[in-house]
């Protein structure tokens, strides 16, 4: 008996859950004059769905925290805020569609949402033809600057470029030759261009790369290249994807490149949420590099992994992409009451400058509508989490970097209407 | 010499995991004509029972018997796979011979209900509905014959069923209620982690191997051996080869053919669980694990040349050398010397994504003078 009413529970819970994506839901009641829904878009299915359903997660906890403190104030008037949970599926035409929807047909002043960067570039024409608005947390490949997005996610100032920095100056393997691997799209490319650029300058060497195909887990001839490349070990970057990594992991331990043999791998795409799947066994002594890491000791970092796992569940992580998820809500928020409307246009002036004191530490929203954020280096350590290594001051973002070929000496400024999207600087 | 035996080792390396993932579909696909898409799925689910004998190996009183957990996962896949392939089989393949089509859509609507299935059920209770399939499926063929061909003969199957349901969700809850990790539903990839005793590496002739590595040729090479005793030295294998030569004067002589379409699609099946279990040892174990293999898998049966288990083996290294060959860039360290467009062609293509392109394009060109294969079956066929 136990188990079928375990199973009927099930159901029921898949049946809210399908309701819950068609549907608005809110967080606590009180007494508000008003409310105002948002939307939410991210894959709650297919590939994606694991790791951006952490996303909505984070952004219903926020707007819940937002509501339960008396929700956005405008105008002198108190509005609750409500949500439309739309699923992205995965798929990069999807996104576009349903953003249609949300802005159309809901009315919806904001949307949060995206993870790949080929669901964003898929959204940009829509949100720029509507002239509305789309927030984005992911830390991606930059060379873009939209006046309809922000990006509160790293540019890779913001991350790869500390990183590289410190694998070649003080990690173990200082000095040594680096080899770059990735999955096949856009942002391992863009990425490496720029590490490939960066370590030229430094003065180090570049004695390989390769590029997995998304779906592929056959690692075995880029495990013989990296040997032959760096027979005496030597610094690894890696930005493969998602399970890639535990294939690549599982496969160069048993192949005998390990930190005790000289090669350190530093990675730009596994958080917290990743180790655990992964497993730290195979990730002990190499390293990462994030704005937020859930072992950052402040206040402000421990409240937001507790109200996770109160909200969700004592088992769960909080991560960097949760983390500017949660920010970009505030920081909507903070604008909105700035701005006193949801208008667009006055949200996105008053947006500018808006400054959070964030988990990972205050941000600040620049004028290239990307964030300024503090860049932390970390070890692996055996328990999954991060041992904090090193953490810099706050970094200005760059919407277009300075070190690849083709953006160098640009700029972006919002601010400025002679400036834009793209100037010299 | 070490460079070269580096090299071959890679080669056949990456051949047996294509060969232990074809294998199950050269018999399925190559023998009995049918193109299986949920093949990869049924991988898959050999790779999540590696996954579910690891965890339960974990318990206290299995666990001084932990290390061998890897070997009794090989089995027990071969036989999950198997019966979800004979339930496969009996429900709507068998329904389908004859119509390439409808089974290809089909069975592609079998691999997404499959994958679904994976994502949210719970393992415990997914191994619970696999145990109650085992029972309802074999324990009536266990009855004496005086019981098999009474008319009340029904009312033994259908109580057996009643008995497999009831132990199923005993298994069912027994693990739910043991192993934490199994009693909730989860999309999330998991991990299979090899023993002490197959992580590492091993010295040969100077290089350096993973026995991870090794252990999948060990487990493709039995695989091969076995099928091949099986398919030339058994009854059954005769029967087997009998009816893909000639159905209808198999059935005249008395070969029941619904019996050995049954045996065929269940051991191909089973195969693809042990394959499974070799592919769970190189990366995470997920709902989309088959559908990396799938089109690797059709590749090389149809290089190989539909119908021959010679020709799939061939097939899966030569794809598995060329990979090497191409991939890591192998003819310079060979010919340090050559010419400079030559050796800039081979930069070019000595990149994961740049090989695969390559050894697709020379299978096509390969296809366009031989359309049969390496090895094409010579007589009648079925078809004719």
């Amino acid at each position: 008996m136990r188990i079928s009413r375990r199973i009927l529970a099930g159901l029921a819970t898949a049946s809210l859950a399908v309701t819950a994506t068609s549907c608005g839901g809110g967080g606590t009641s009180g007494s508000f004059d008003d409310t105002v829904t948002v939307g939410i878009l991210h894959s709650l299915s297919g590939t994606m769905a694991i790791s951006e359903s952490t996303l909505v997660d984070t952004e219903k906890m926020a707007i819940e925290e937002i509501n339960a403190a008396g929700g956005v104030t405008v105008g002198g008037k108190s509005y609750k805020i409500e949500y439309i949970v739309e699923d992205g599926a995965s798929d990069w035409p999807t996104f576009a569609e349903k953003s249609k929807k949300l802005i159309d047909q809901d009315g919806v002043p904001v949307v949060f949402g995206g993870w790949t960067s080929a669901s964003r570039k898929a959204m940009l024409p829509v949100y720029e033809s509507k002239d509305a608005f789309l927030y984005y947390p992911i830390q991606y490949e930059a060379q873009e600057c939209s006046n309809n997005i922000f990006y509160t996610g790293a540019t890779p100032n913001q991350q790869s470029e500390p990183a590289t920095d410190f694998m070649y100056k003080r990690s173990p393997a200082a000095g040594g030759d680096f080899f770059l691997v990735g999955s096949d799209y856009v942002f391992p490319r863009t990425s490496n261009t720029i590490t490939k650029a960066q370590v030229k300058q430094l003065g180090g060497k570049v004695v390989g790369e390769d590029y997995l195909p998304l779906g592929n887990t056959e690692v075995a001839p880029i495990i013989s290249k990296i040997k032959k490349a760096l027979p005496e070990g030597g610094i690894i970057i890696n930005t493969l994807n998602g399970d890639q990594n535990v294939a690549f992991f599982k496969q160069i331990q048993d192949a005998g490149i390990t930190p005790s043999s000289g090669y350190y791998v530093m990675n730009y795409s596994i958080a917290e949420e990743e180790i655990s799947t992964i497993g730290p066994e195979f990730l002990e002594g190499h390293y990462g590099a994030w704005n937020y890491m859930m072992s950052i000791d402040t206040p402000a970092s421990k409240k937001f992994a507790k109200s996770f796992k109160k909200r969700w569940g004592a088992d769960r992580v909080v991560a960097d992409p949760q983390e500017s998820a949660y920010n970009m809500v505030y920081l909507w928020k903070q604008a909105v009451e700035d701005a006193g409307t949801f208008d667009d246009n006055a949200v996105r002036e008053a947006l500018v400058g808006q400054k959070f004191d964030a988990p990972q530490g205050p941000v600040e929203v620049m004028p290239n509508h990307h964030l300024s954020q503090t860049v932390r280096i970390g070890e692996i350590n055996a328990e999954g989490g991060f041992t904090i290594l090193e953490e810099t001051g706050v970094v200005l973002p760059q919407a277009w970097n300075q070190k690849h070929p083709s953006s160098k000496g640009f700029a972006c400024d919002w601010t400025d209407p002679s400036k834009g999207e793209k100037y010299k600087l | 010499m070490e460079l070269l035996l580096d090299s071959l080792f890679n080669g056949v390396a990456i051949g047996s995991v294509l060969l232990v993932a074809a294998l199950g579909l050269a018999i399925v696909f190559g023998l009995m004509g049918v193109i299986n898409l949920a093949h990869g799925e049924l991988m898959m689910l050999g790779a999540y029972t590696t996954y579910v004998t690891q965890l339960i190996f974990k318990l206290p009183i299995l666990k001084p018997f932990y290390n061998s957990y890897i070997i009794v996962s090989i089995f027990l896949a071969f036989i999950v796979s198997g019966v979800v392939g004979i339930l496969l089989e009996k429900t709507i393949i068998r329904k389908l011979y004859g119509s390439p089509l409808e089974t290809l859509l089909a069975t592609w609507g079998v691999s997404l209900i499959l994958q679904q299935f994976v994502r949210s059920v719970p393992l415990a209770y997914g191994t619970g509905l696999v145990i109650s399939l085992i029972i309802g499926l074999f324990l009536p063929t266990t009855f004496p014959p005086k019981i098999k061909e009474s008319i009340n003969f029904k009312y033994f199957k259908f109580s057996s069923w009643i008995l497999a349901a009831l132990s199923g969700v005993l298994t069912g809850s027994v693990i739910s209620s043991t192993v934490s990790k199994l009693s909730r539903a989860s999309a999330r990839n998991v991990d299979v982690t090899a023993p002490s005793w197959m992580r590492g590496q091993v010295e040969i002739l100077g290089t350096a191997f993973p026995k991870t590595r090794l252990m999948i040729i060990v487990i493709t090479l039995i695989s091969v051996i076995a099928i091949t005793l099986f398919l030339n030295q058994s009854a059954w294998g005769m029967r087997i080869r009998a009816v893909t030569q000639n159905r209808q004067m198999s059935d005249c002589l008395g070969i029941s053919t619904e019996k050995v379409d049954i045996i065929t699609f269940g051991i191909g099946s089973g195969l693809a669980g042990v394959a499974g279990v070799a592919v769970s040892l190189l990366g995470s174990v997920g709902p989309n694990v088959g559908g990396n293999y799938i089109v690797g898998c059709f590749m090389v049966v149809v290089l190989g040349g539909v119908g021959n288990l010679l020709g799939t083996v061939l097939a899966s290294f030569g794809i598995g050398i060329m990979t090497d060959l191409i991939g890591a860039g192998r003819l310079l360290s060979i010919w340090p010397d050559m010419p400079l467009p030559l050796s800039n062609t081979i930069n070019f293509f000595a990149t994961t994504s740049m090989a695969r392109v390559m050894i697709f394009a020379l299978i096509v060109i390969f296809l366009q003078f031989k359309p049969t294969g390496l090895f094409p079956q010579k007589g009648r066929m079925v078809e004719n």
